[in-house]
C-alpha cells in the first residue's frame, strides 16, 4: 500500500489520495520522497510554475548569440579562407575595399577579412566561455564554501576577495600578462581568476542568505545530507541569479579579454581574435580608404555582448533579478 | 558615522598595501631577473652581479619591497629599465595630458549625463526614458573601440575634423582650441562613462522616488517639479556622489584603451609600454599610481554612500 503511494504522483488535484498518503505517515516514519517521478514542484501546497516567455527583445538576442556560436563552431569550415591567407596573392596591397572574393575587404597584411572575423570569432567567444566558467567554478566553491564555512575563515576569504575586487581589472591584467607573458591559457586563467571574485561575492551572499532560510533549517531538521540540502533547496533557489550573473560576466569578460587584445596583451598575432583585430587594422583610419577592417570585429564584439545582454534582461525581468541587482 | 568612516579609512590603508604586494610579487614571478634582460645575453656574471647590486635586487625581497614602497611615497620609483630615466621623470613629462583628458572628461561627461539620467527618472516608462535606456545598455555593452571608431567616422570622415592622431603639448593653448584638438578621445571616454552614468543617477533618483514620503507628496498635490527638486534630489545627492566617483573610478580603465586608441602620449600609454618592453620598474610604479587612484575614489563612494544614509549620520 505504501509503496504504490510513494511511487504514484501526488498531483494534489485529488484530496482522497492525500489523505492516504497522510495515513501512512502516522503509521510509518517519514522518509522524504526520494523517488524521481516525486519533485518537490508537484506537493499539492506547491506555487503553479510560472511560464517563462521571452520577450520580442528576448527573441533577438537569442538569435544573435546563436547566430554567433554557430559561427564559432562552424568557422573553420565555412571560413572562404584560411586564417592567414592572402585572397588576392598576385595583387598584393593593404587595406583593399570589398569586392568578390573578399566580401569585406583586406587587413594590414592583406588577409581576407570575412575569414578572419570568422576564425575569431570561435577564439573570441571560446577564451571568454571558458574564462566565465572558470571563474564560475572557484568563485560559486569558494563562496558557498565560505558561507557555510566558520566566520573565521570566511573573514580571511573574504578579505583577500576585496583587495582583488578594489583593483581595477585590465590593471591586473597589465601586472599578470607582463610577468608571465601573453597566451591563450594565461588569458583565459588571468580572465577566469580576476572575474571569480564578483561571482565569489555573488554566490557567498547567496549561500548565506539561503542557508538560513526556514525551509533550509527544516530539511536540516529531518536530517536530510548536506549534498541533499545544496542539490534539492540551495541550487533551485539559487539557480536564476547565478544564471543571469553568468550571462553578465561573459559580456564584461569578452569586453576583458578583447581589450586585453586590442592593447597587444591578449591574443597573439598571427592567430585572429575580434580585440587583436582591431589593433592590427588601426592604420587603415590613418590611410582612410576603408574602415571595415576596424569597425567589423567592434560591431562583431558589441553586437554579442548586447545580445547577450538582451537575453539576461529578459530572464532577470522574470525572476531573480532582484538579488542580482542589489549586489 | 566617524568610526564607520574610520573603519573604512583602515580598509582602504589595508587595500592599499594588499594592492601593493599584489604588484611587488606580480613583477617579481617574472621569468629571468631585470638584469638579465636589462643587460642582455652577452652580459658577463660580474655586469650582471654588479648590475643587481645598484637596483638593490640581492637584497632579500621584503627589504626590496619595504624599499621600494618607502621610495614609491616619497617620490622615488627607481629608474626605467628600457631608457634609464628616473620613473618620476617619465611620469612628469606625461601626466599633465592624462589629468588634462580625464578632468575635462569629468567636466564635460558627468553633468551631462547627470542632467540626462535624472531627466529619464522623472518620466519613468515615458519614449525618452526608454530610448535612453536602450542607447546606455548598448553602449555598456560595447567596446571603447566601437565608441571611438564611430565618432572618428562621424568626425573625421564625415566632418572632415583632420587627423584623429592628437599629439604635442597643452601649453599655451585657449580651452576650446584645446578641446578641438582633444575632442576625440575626450567624447569617447564622455560616452564610456556617461552609459554607466545615465542607468546608475536614473536608477538613483528612482529609488528615492519610490519611497513612502514622496508618494505622500504626490497625494497632497506637490507638483512634480518640487517633487523631484525639493523632495527627491537632495535625498538622492549622496547616491549620485557615490555613482561620479564610482565611474570617476572606471575611467582609470577606460582611459587606458582609449589612450591606445588615439595615440594619446598620456600616462596609460606609457604603462602598456612597459609592458611590452617588460620595464617592470615603470610597471610597479604606475601600476601602484593608477590603482591608488581606483581605490581612492572607491574610499569617496563609499564614504559619500554613508554620508547620505540619515541612519548612519544620526545613530540613535
Amino acid at each position: 500500500m505504501s509503496k504504490s503511494t510513494s511511487s504514484s504522483k501526488i498531483t494534489g488535484k485529488s484530496s482522497s489520495k492525500k489523505t492516504t498518503a497522510k495515513s501512512t505517515v502516522e503509521h510509518n516514519h517519514f522518509v522524504a520522497p526520494y523517488d524521481a517521478s516525486v519533485s518537490f514542484d508537484e506537493l499539492p501546497d506547491a506555487p503553479q510554475p510560472s511560464k517563462f516567455r521571452f520577450s520580442f527583445t528576448g527573441w533577438v538576442g537569442i538569435i544573435i548569440v546563436t547566430f554567433w556560436i554557430i559561427i564559432a563552431i562552424t568557422g573553420p569550415f565555412i571560413a572562404p579562407y584560411g586564417e592567414n591567407d592572402l585572397p588576392f596573392p598576385d595583387a598584393y596591397s593593404e587595406f583593399q575595399v570589398p569586392q568578390p572574393g573578399a566580401w569585406l575587404g583586406t587587413d594590414v597584411t592583406d588577409r581576407d577579412i570575412l575569414s578572419r572575423l570568422i576564425y575569431g570569432a570561435g577564439r573570441t567567444i571560446g577564451i571568454a566561455f571558458l574564462a566565465t566558467t572558470l571563474a564560475y567554478v572557484l568563485g560559486v566553491i569558494l563562496g558557498i564554501g565560505a558561507a557555510i564555512s566558520n566566520p573565521k575563515v570566511d573573514m580571511i576569504i573574504s578579505r583577500i576577495n576585496d583587495a582583488i575586487l578594489s583593483l581595477p581589472t585590465i590593471m591586473l591584467g597589465l601586472v599578470v600578462v607582463a610577468a608571465i607573458g601573453s597566451s591563450i591559457p594565461v588569458l583565459i586563467c588571468t580572465a577566469g581568476v580576476i572575474y571569480a571574485s564578483v561571482v565569489f561575492r555573488l554566490a557567498r551572499a547567496l549561500g548565506q542568505e539561503i542557508m538560513v532560510m526556514d525551509f533550509v533549517e527544516a530539511a536540516r531538521v529531518r536530517g536530510e545530507g548536506l549534498w541533499w540540502i545544496i542539490s534539492r533547496e540551495i541550487w533551485p533557489n539559487a539557480r536564476m541569479p547565478l544564471m543571469t550573473d553568468f550571462g553578465l560576466r561573459l559580456i564584461y569578460i569578452i569586453l576583458f579579454v578583447s581589450s586585453l587584445s586590442f592593447l597587444g596583451l591578449g591574443v597573439q598575432p598571427p592567430q585572429a581574435d575580434w580585440g587583436s583585430m582591431v589593433r592590427e587594422n588601426l592604420g587603415a583610419l590613418q590611410y582612410g580608404t576603408s574602415v571595415i577592417p576596424v569597425i567589423a570585429p567592434a560591431i562583431a564584439i558589441a553586437t554579442l555582448t548586447v545580445g547577450i545582454n538582451l537575453i539576461v534582461d529578459d530572464v532577470s525581468a522574470f525572476s531573480g533579478g532582484k538579488l542580482s541587482k542589489r549586489l | 558615522m566617524l568610526p564607520l568612516i574610520i573603519k573604512r579609512l583602515g580598509i582602504g590603508l589595508i587595500t592599499v598595501i594588499a594592492v601593493s604586494l599584489i604588484i611587488f610579487l606580480g613583477t617579481k614571478i617574472l621569468p629571468g631577473d631585470a638584469a638579465q634582460i636589462r643587460l642582455g645575453q652577452e652580459a658577463t656574471e660580474a655586469n650582471i652581479a654588479a648590475f643587481r647590486a645598484r637596483l638593490g635586487l640581492d637584497q632579500p625581497y621584503y627589504l626590496q619591497y619595504i624599499n621600494w614602497l618607502f621610495g614609491f611615497f616619497t617620490g622615488d620609483m627607481g629608474t626605467s629599465l628600457a631608457s634609464d630615466k628616473p620613473i618620476t621623470e617619465l611620469i612628469y613629462d606625461r601626466y599633465e595630458n592624462t589629468v588634462y583628458v580625464a578632468t575635462l572628461t569629468a567636466l564635460i561627461g558627468v553633468p551631462i549625463s547627470l542632467a540626462l539620467g535624472i531627466f529619464a527618472a522623472m518620466f519613468p516608462g515615458s519614449l525618452y526614458d526608454r530610448f535612453l535606456t536602450m542607447i546606455s545598455v548598448s553602449l555598456v555593452a560595447s567596446p571603447e573601440f566601437l565608441t571611438a571608431t564611430i565618432l572618428v567616422l562621424i568626425f573625421v570622415f564625415g566632418m572632415g575634423w583632420g587627423n584623429a592622431v592628437v599629439v604635442g603639448s597643452i601649453e599655451g593653448k585657449g580651452f576650446f582650441e584645446l578641446y578641438r584638438h582633444f575632442a576625440l578621445p575626450i567624447t569617447t571616454l564622455c560616452f564610456v562613462i556617461a552609459s554607466q552614468l545615465i542607468r546608475m543617477s536614473r536608477a538613483a533618483v528612482l529609488n528615492v522616488m519610490n519611497s513612502p514620503y514622496i508618494e505622500m507628496a504626490i497625494l497632497k498635490g506637490v507638483p512634480r517639479r518640487r517633487i523631484i527638486f525639493r523632495h527627491a534630489l537632495l535625498n538622492a545627492l549622496g547616491p549620485i556622489v557615490n555613482v561620479v566617483a564610482l565611474n570617476l573610478a572606471y575611467l582609470v580603465t577606460g582611459v587606458i584603451v582609449v589612450e591606445v586608441y588615439f595615440g594619446y602620449p598620456g600616462l596609460a600609454t606609457l604603462i602598456v609600454q612597459g609592458v611590452q618592453t617588460r620595464d617592470f620598474i615603470l610597471i610597479q610604479g604606475l601600476g601602484m599610481l593608477f590603482c591608488l587612484t581606483y581605490v581612492i575614489l572607491m574610499l569617496i563612494a563609499d564614504i559619500a554612500a554613508f554620508a547620505s544614509n540619515a541612519r548612519l549620520r544620526h545613530p540613535k
